[in-house]
């Protein structure tokens, strides 16, 4: 292949340092020299890495000792036929295993647990239909890179391909929707796999791992040892920023005079929350934080503009779309960001640091790519931006921060007042976060409520915001707020849910009141599929098809959700009214030794402002219906 | 769209096919061929895919095989820098009246006879998809009955090695 020419060096994550050589490159060659010997450095293989003599045992009883020297504590999980093997060692197993009630609500319980603790979720289930249940879970942390290994128990190798009973072919179903899979035969392989599956989900980019375990390869013999090698020869993620690609953002950063630090969930994945704060002062640039991003940087920071996107706050839309610079963190350019693509941020250039080169120039051109993790690469541009100011002069960003303070002020988040004299949403959900504090753990289900707790509930610190935001799974809150309160125990743990989305998943009320894990459900019960209906009010001349639940005010209350919360060993209330919802509130945080479910009784008629409807440019956001704000009255 | 030639080194584990074929059908990348087998290094395949793809799209396709774990190298081979072929066998009628006019179109493209009836010939022929094509246009007015042909396979010119250096790297 002596000619052969390799592809876009600058921008991929070299599977081969021999592809970049070239003389323009010969400062990245020193560079990897340097992060593979931070990699060998430390082990790959997570956990203390205790040395482990070769032990013969059988498979499953190598499940589950892997695990616990991959340090794991917590596990959520439902047996079944073919990962029964494994169910015996676990018993006898200092790892404290959750019993849920669906297996849906084990993958959504280890996102949850992963994305408050920052440490690899673990979610079990038993073949066919019992891994298909993950199936959802496993997506859903695909889409929002949350640190997950699934493990499904597989039929006997030998019927594997007959149809038989509860088989299903597991790791075809999810090799779109996993970051990689595997499928054991053997009993040996099961140590290396298992501490190759945790380095995949931790490492890089984060994302899901399933691990296929057929049931011969539990029941046979094997021989133990660890820590393990790791055989990745294809899986080299490169964490440290290109030098020179650092230095081209500062002179970029320099020479702007609308910046904006445009921040995802990779900075909260990569903990850089503390390291971004010190970037958005040296520079003094606005920062918006995606969904996915809400607490990595403190809402009450007066250079947050707050959160971007189709329910973004205007300031935040408005700042991205006037801006000459985009400097993007470990965000992807998300359509529901980005509004029509072609229409984005039109005069802005663009600097995309991510450790995921394939997500750089993939939605939007980058001028300046860097790869690597945010953690290392913004403390880097934080020096070389200062070295750069005092090179060229501090640039002067009065101008941009007048416009940009103006339509903070103009256009603050807020909400109307429901003309049906029901409580409104908003208000409901602003009380819980204000009565919590930042240091409470907020969950969200997915709609309007979500938008709500996005924009009323004010986020301080990284891993307090957890919800679905790329996958937009309903049903997403109960679990994973009882796998973010197993995680985080001392922490308050909220689930703001709609009457929907809670229909979908709570029956893991049950495994939360047995297992003593008392987690705060808030149902915002408007009786509707919420945004749905918003939809159709706004887009189908309120024709509400199929949006009605029938569970909320003036309704046949079916379910009942205090009778459905006090079945389930909850304490449960509802709350119809203004006046008492601060002492709803206060009674559900006095409680601790159980759940508790309160049924906010609301409107239905509340809608989620502002709204840059789809398929419209940014340019287009209403604050209000059919209301755009007035974009000349700049002084 | 343009044409590109990836050679894609992968370690040889069940399943690596299903990955980089449903990648691309997930995509919608277009693959235009697919040819895979094993290399000189044990555990290790090489795949040649041919993609039609603009230049920010192939940057994509690459990024994204790139982030399969069991894909270890991708290198674009230009049609300059390799040696490029795909390899056909085709039935075409023959009896005893047309088989000298058939083989002579045979001998012309340096084609082989590979298996003879009294009514057939199976023509073995390689070389670049342009070679083949013009080689079926001279055989169909026989009658062509069966046509099977292989992905597009590349080699890099020169003496170096894609695995060699891969391997050296890992």
């Amino acid at each position: 292949m002596s000619k052969g020419s390799p592809i876009s060096p600058s921008l991929m994550a070299t599977k081969s340092a021999g592809a970049t050589k070239s003389p323009e490159r010969a400062d990245r060659t020193a560079d990897q020299a340097v992060v593979a010997a931070d990699l060998a450095a430390a082990s790959p293989v997570l956990g203390p890495n205790n040395v482990v003599p070769p032990t013969v045992m059988t498979g499953s009883q190598a499940i589950v000792r892997s695990l616990e020297e991959l340090g794991v504590d917590d596990i959520f999980g439902l047996p079944g036929g073919a990962i029964l093997p494994t169910y015996d060692p676990l018993m006898a197993s200092s790892m404290n295993h959750v019993l849920v009630r669906h297996e849906q609500g084990a993958g959504h319980a280890a996102q949850g647990y992963a994305m408050v603790t920052g440490r690899v979720g673990v979610c079990i289930a038993t073949s066919g239909p019992g891994a298909t249940n993950l199936v959802t879970a496993i997506m859903d942390a695909h889409m929002d890179s949350v640190p997950l290994v699934a493990i499904t128990g597989q039929v006997s190798s030998g019927v594997i391909g007959t149809d038989a009973f509860q088989e299903a072919d597991i790791v075809g179903i999810t090799m779109p929707i996993t970051k990689h899979s595997f499928l054991v035969t053997d009993p040996n392989d099961i140590p290396h796999v298992m501490a190759e599956a945790f380095h995949l989900a931790s490492t890089g980019r984060p994302g899901p791992v399933l691990v296929d375990v057929a049931k011969d390869a539990q029941v046979g013999q094997m021989t133990f040892s660890w820590p393990p090698k790791i055989d990745l020869p294809g899986y080299r993620p490169v964490t440290r920023g290109h030098n020179k690609q650092v230095r081209e953002a500062a002179k970029l950063i320099a020479a702007a005079s609308k910046p904006v630090l445009y921040v995802g969930g990779g900075v909260i994945k990569a903990h850089a929350a503390a390291e971004l704060l010190a970037l958005a002062e040296a520079t003094g640039a606005p920062v918006v934080t995606t969904l996915m991003a809400k607490g990595a940087f403190p809402d009450s920071h007066p250079q947050h503009m707050g959160m971007p996107g189709m329910h973004g706050t205007v300031s935040a839309v408005t700042a991205l779309q006037q801006s000459d610079l985009l400097i993007t963190l470990g965000a992807r350019f998300d359509d529901r960001v980005t509004g029509v693509l072609k229409t984005f941020a039109p005069m802005a250039k663009v600097i995309h640091a991510d450790i995921d080169p394939a997500e750089i120039s993939k939605n939007r051109t980058a001028d300046v790519p860097i790869v690597g993790s945010v953690k290392e690469i913004i403390p880097e541009l934080t020096e070389a931006v200062r070295t750069q100011f005092e090179a060229s002069g501090t640039p002067d960003l009065t101008t941009w921060w007048a416009f940009l303070n103006n339509l903070k002020e103009t256009y603050p988040l807020g909400w109307t007042e429901p003309d049906d004299g029901l409580s409104a949403p908003q208000r409901v959900i602003e009380r819980i976060g204000a009565l919590t504090g930042p240091e409470g753990v907020y969950v969200a289900g997915v709609g309007q409520h979500q938008m709500w707790a996005a924009q009323f509930i004010k986020y301080e610190r990284p891993h307090a915001w957890l919800n679905s935001g790329g996958a937009g799974t309903m049903g997403y809150a109960v679990p994973a707020a009882m796998g973010a309160k197993v995680g985080e125990p001392d922490r308050v743990v909220w689930a703001i849910d709609g009457d929907g989305c809670f229909q979908m998943t709570n029956q893991e009320l049950a495994t939360c009141a047995i297992n003593k894990i008392p987690i705060k459900v808030a149902v915002i019960n408007n009786s509707s599929l919420g945004m749905v209906r918003q939809w159709q009010t706004l887009f189908y001349e309120g024709r509400y098809s199929n949006t009605d639940l029938n569970t909320g005010h003036d309704t046949v209350r079916i379910p009942d959700f205090v009778k459905l919360g006090e079945a389930y060993g909850c304490a449960a209330f509802r709350c119809e009214r203004d006046e008492d919802i601060d002492a709803t509130i206060q009674k559900a945080l006095e409680i601790n030794d159980r759940p508790v479910v309160i049924d906010f009784v609301v409107s239905p008629n509340s809608m989620v402002w502002p709204m840059v409807p789809a398929g419209v440019s940014n340019d287009q956001i209403q604050v209000a219906r059919n209301m755009t704000p007035e974009w000349e009255e700049e002084d | 769209m343009s044409r590109h030639t990836l050679s894609v080194l992968v370690e040889d584990k069940p399943g690596v096919l299903t990955r980089v074929a449903s990648l691309f059908a997930r995509r919608a990348f277009n693959i235009n061929s697919l040819a895979v087998g094993p290399t000189e290094v044990p555990g290790i395949s090489r795949m040649t895919v041919v993609v039609d793809a603009d230049g920010d799209l192939i940057e994509q396709v690459t990024k994204q095989l790139n982030k399969l774990i069991n894909v270890i190298k991708i290198v674009e081979l230009t049609s300059e820098s390799s040696v490029q072929r795909d390899h056909i066998l085709v039935k075409v009628r023959a009896d005893a009246a047309t088989r000298l006019q058939v083989t002579q179109a045979a001998d012309l493209f340096r084609a082989a006879v590979v298996d003879v009836s009294t009514d057939s010939l199976v023509i073995e022929a390689t070389g670049t998809p342009e070679k083949l094509a013009a080689l079926l246009s001279v055989l169909e007015p026989f009658g062509i009955r069966e046509i099977v042909q292989s992905g597009t396979l590349a080699v890099g010119r020169g003496s170096r090695s894609m695995s060699d250096r891969a391997l050296r790297s890992a």
